[in-house]
C-alpha cells in the first residue's frame, strides 16, 4: 500500500475528503431537509459567504480561550509549585482542591455569568476554572515523583528546598506538565463555548445559538467547523512545542 | 583526613537488622563492607551519608573528632543519579548549584577529562554507556571534595571488563580520602580494600586481605585465593539465609 507512505498532509486531506463524501452521501441517501442537516457544499458556501462574520466572532472566542488558558496554566503551575514546596499548603489546599473539583465547573457557568456579566471576563474565568485542576494535578504529581536517587542527591548535596525544586523537581516534572496541558487544551474549547451559550453577545458559541434560532443550520455548522479548526490548531501547536522540547533534549 | 567509627545495633523498623555492629574505618583508607543482599549494606551507606530512611541506629556514628559525618560525605550509587535533561558539565556541577554557590565549570571539564570523557562534555546521560555514566558520577564525587566518600555498589551494573577499569580509575582518583565501599562482589572487595568486613545479622567480621597494596592485580595468586575463600564464605551465608 504505497499511498500510506504519502505525506501526512495528503493523508489528512484524504481522510477529510472521505469524511465529506460520506456526509454528502448521507444527505443524498436520506433526503433530510437542509435545515436539519445541510450538505458539505451548503456549509462550505456559508463559510465563504459569512467569512467576515465568522472571523469576528472567532476572534472573540479565540482571545478568551487563549487568555483563559494562559491564566489557568499560570495559576495551576504556581499552585503546584507552592504545594510541592510547602507541606503546610499541601495539608490545607489539597482537600480544598479536591472538593472544588467535585463541583462541576460547567454548572457554575450561569453563576459566573451572573457575577461577571456577558463580556469576556466570565468566559475567561470558566476556562481558567476548568483547566486549573488538570494542570495543577498533573504538574504536582510530576514534582512529587522525583526518583529516589535524585532525592538522595539533593540531600547529600545539602540543597536548599527552593533550589531542589527548580533544579531537580521542575525539570523532572516537565513531561507531566505537558500531559496536563494536553488535557487543558482539549477541555478549554468546551469551557469557552459553554460560557458563551450561557450568556454572551459575541463569540462562536453565541453565533451558533443565534443561527440555530433563525434556522440557519448551515451557519451553525460553519461556526462549528471554525471552532473545531481552532481546537485542532491549539492541539497541534502544543504538540509542536512538546516535540521541539524533546528534540532539544535528544539532539 | 577523617576516620569513621560506627558502633551499635542497627534496626529496620521494629526488627533488628544488624546487632553489635563495630566498624573502625581508618582515615584515608578504603574500607569495604561485603555481604549478601538484604543484609543491610545500603542501610549503612545511607546511615553514614545521613540520608533518611526507616532505619534506626542504637549507637553512634562519628567522623574524626567532630561528631557525625553528615555534610562531609559525597555519595555514588549504582545509577540513576544523573540528570537526564542536563549535559555532563551541568551534571558534574549540580552540587554547587543546589547549594547556591558558583559552579566551577572549568574544574568540571578538567575532572571529566580525568575520568576519560574529554570531548563529551555537551552530551546528555542518555547518549552515554553505563560505564561512562558512572565516570560522570565519579567526576561529580571528586568535585565535591569531601573527606568521606561512600560508594554504594557503584560498579555492580557494569560488565566485568568495564568494572575492572572503573575500579582502577576510582582507586587512583579517590586516593587519600576515607572511602566506604559497599559491594557484593568478592573480587571488588579484595582488589580495592585496605580493610574489609563481612556483614551479617550478628555484626561485622574483619576479613583477611592479601599483603599487597590496593588496587590489587586480579591475576595475583593471593588475590584469587582470597576471592575463592570469600565466595565460600558468602555461599555459606546465602545457604543460611535461603
Amino acid at each position: 500500500m504505497r499511498w500510506l507512505g504519502f505525506g501526512p498532509l495528503l493523508r489528512l486531506l484524504l481522510a477529510l475528503g472521505f469524511g465529506l463524501g460520506l456526509w454528502q452521501l448521507v444527505v443524498w441517501a436520506t433526503g433530510v431537509p437542509h435545515f436539519i442537516l445541510p450538505g458539505p457544499a451548503r456549509v462550505g458556501a456559508s463559510l465563504s459567504n459569512n467569512a467576515p462574520l465568522l472571523l469576528e466572532h472567532a476572534q472573540f472566542t479565540a482571545v478568551n480561550l487563549l487568555t483563559g488558558l494562559a491564566a489557568g496554566v499560570a495559576l495551576g503551575v504556581m499552585t503546584a509549585l507552592n504545594l510541592a514546596l510547602s507541606p503546610g499548603a499541601r495539608l490545607m489546599l489539597r482537600p480544598m482542591l479536591i472538593f472544588a473539583q467535585a463541583v462541576p465547573v460547567f454548572a457554575l457557568a450561569p453563576i459566573l455569568t451572573l457575577w461577571l456579566g456577558y463580556g469576556a471576563a466570565s468566559k475567561i474565568v470558566i476556562v481558567m476554572l476548568v483547566i486549573y485542576f488538570p494542570v495543577t494535578s498533573a504538574f504536582f504529581d510530576g514534582l512529587m515523583r522525583l526518583p529516589a536517587p535524585l532525592t538522595d542527591l539533593a540531600h547529600t548535596m545539602r540543597a536548599t528546598p527552593l533550589r531542589k525544586l527548580f533544579l531537580l523537581q521542575v525539570p523532572h516534572a516537565i513531561p507531566a506538565l505537558f500531559s496536563g496541558l494536553r488535557l487543558a487544551v482539549v477541555y478549554a474549547p468546551f469551557a469557552v463555548i459553554i460560557g458563551e451559550w450561557v450568556g454572551s453577545s459575541r463569540g462562536l458559541g453565541y453565533l451558533m445559538l443565534m443561527a440555530n434560532g433563525r434556522g440557519q443550520t448551515d451557519l451553525m455548522f460553519a461556526a462549528l467547523f471554525v471552532l473545531a479548526a481552532q481546537s485542532l490548531a491549539l492541539f497541534a501547536a502544543l504538540e509542536a512545542i512538546s516535540r521541539g522540547r524533546a528534540k532539544l533534549r535528544e539532539p | 583526613m577523617t576516620a569513621l567509627r560506627l558502633q551499635g545495633d542497627l534496626w529496620m523498623g521494629t526488627s533488628p537488622l544488624i546487632r553489635d555492629l563495630k566498624l573502625d574505618m581508618p582515615a584515608g583508607c578504603w574500607s569495604c563492607l561485603l555481604g549478601v543482599s538484604g543484609v543491610g549494606k545500603s542501610t549503612i551507606a545511607r546511615l553514614i551519608a545521613g540520608l533518611p530512611g526507616p532505619y534506626r541506629l542504637e549507637g553512634t556514628v562519628s567522623a574524626g573528632d567532630a561528631g557525625t559525618p553528615a555534610g562531609r560525605v559525597a555519595m555514588m550509587a549504582q545509577g540513576g543519579q544523573l540528570l537526564p535533561w542536563a549535559d555532563l558539565v551541568q551534571n558534574v556541577t549540580i552540587g554547587a548549584r543546589l547549594r547556591g554557590t558558583r559552579p566551577d565549570t572549568a574544574r568540571a571539564r578538567n575532572l571529566l577529562e580525568q575520568v576519560g570523557l574529554a570531548g563529551l562534555e555537551a552530551r546528555r546521560p542518555a547518549e552515554l554507556s553505563g560505564g561512562q555514566c558512572q565516570r560522570v558520577a565519579l567526576a561529580r564525587v571528586l568535585i565535591e571534595d569531601c573527606p568521606i566518600v561512600v560508594l554504594d555498589e557503584p560498579f555492580s551494573a557494569l560488565d566485568t571488563l568495564t568494572r575492572l577499569a572503573m575500579q582502577d580509575l576510582a582507586a587512583r582518583l579517590l586516593r587519600g580520602r576515607t572511602v566506604v565501599l559497599i559491594t557484593h562482589d568478592p573480587l571488588e572487595a579484595i582488589r580495592l580494600s585496605d580493610r574489609a568486613w563481612m556483614l551479617g545479622p550478628d555484626g561485622a567480621n574483619r576479613l583477611e586481605l592479601p599483603q599487597t597494596l590496593p588496587p590489587r592485580d586480579f591475576r595475583a595468586p593471593d588475590v584469587l585465593a582470597a576471592q575463592a575463600d570469600l565466595l565460600v564464605l558468602l555461599q555459606g551465608d546465602v545457604v543460611c539465609a535461603g
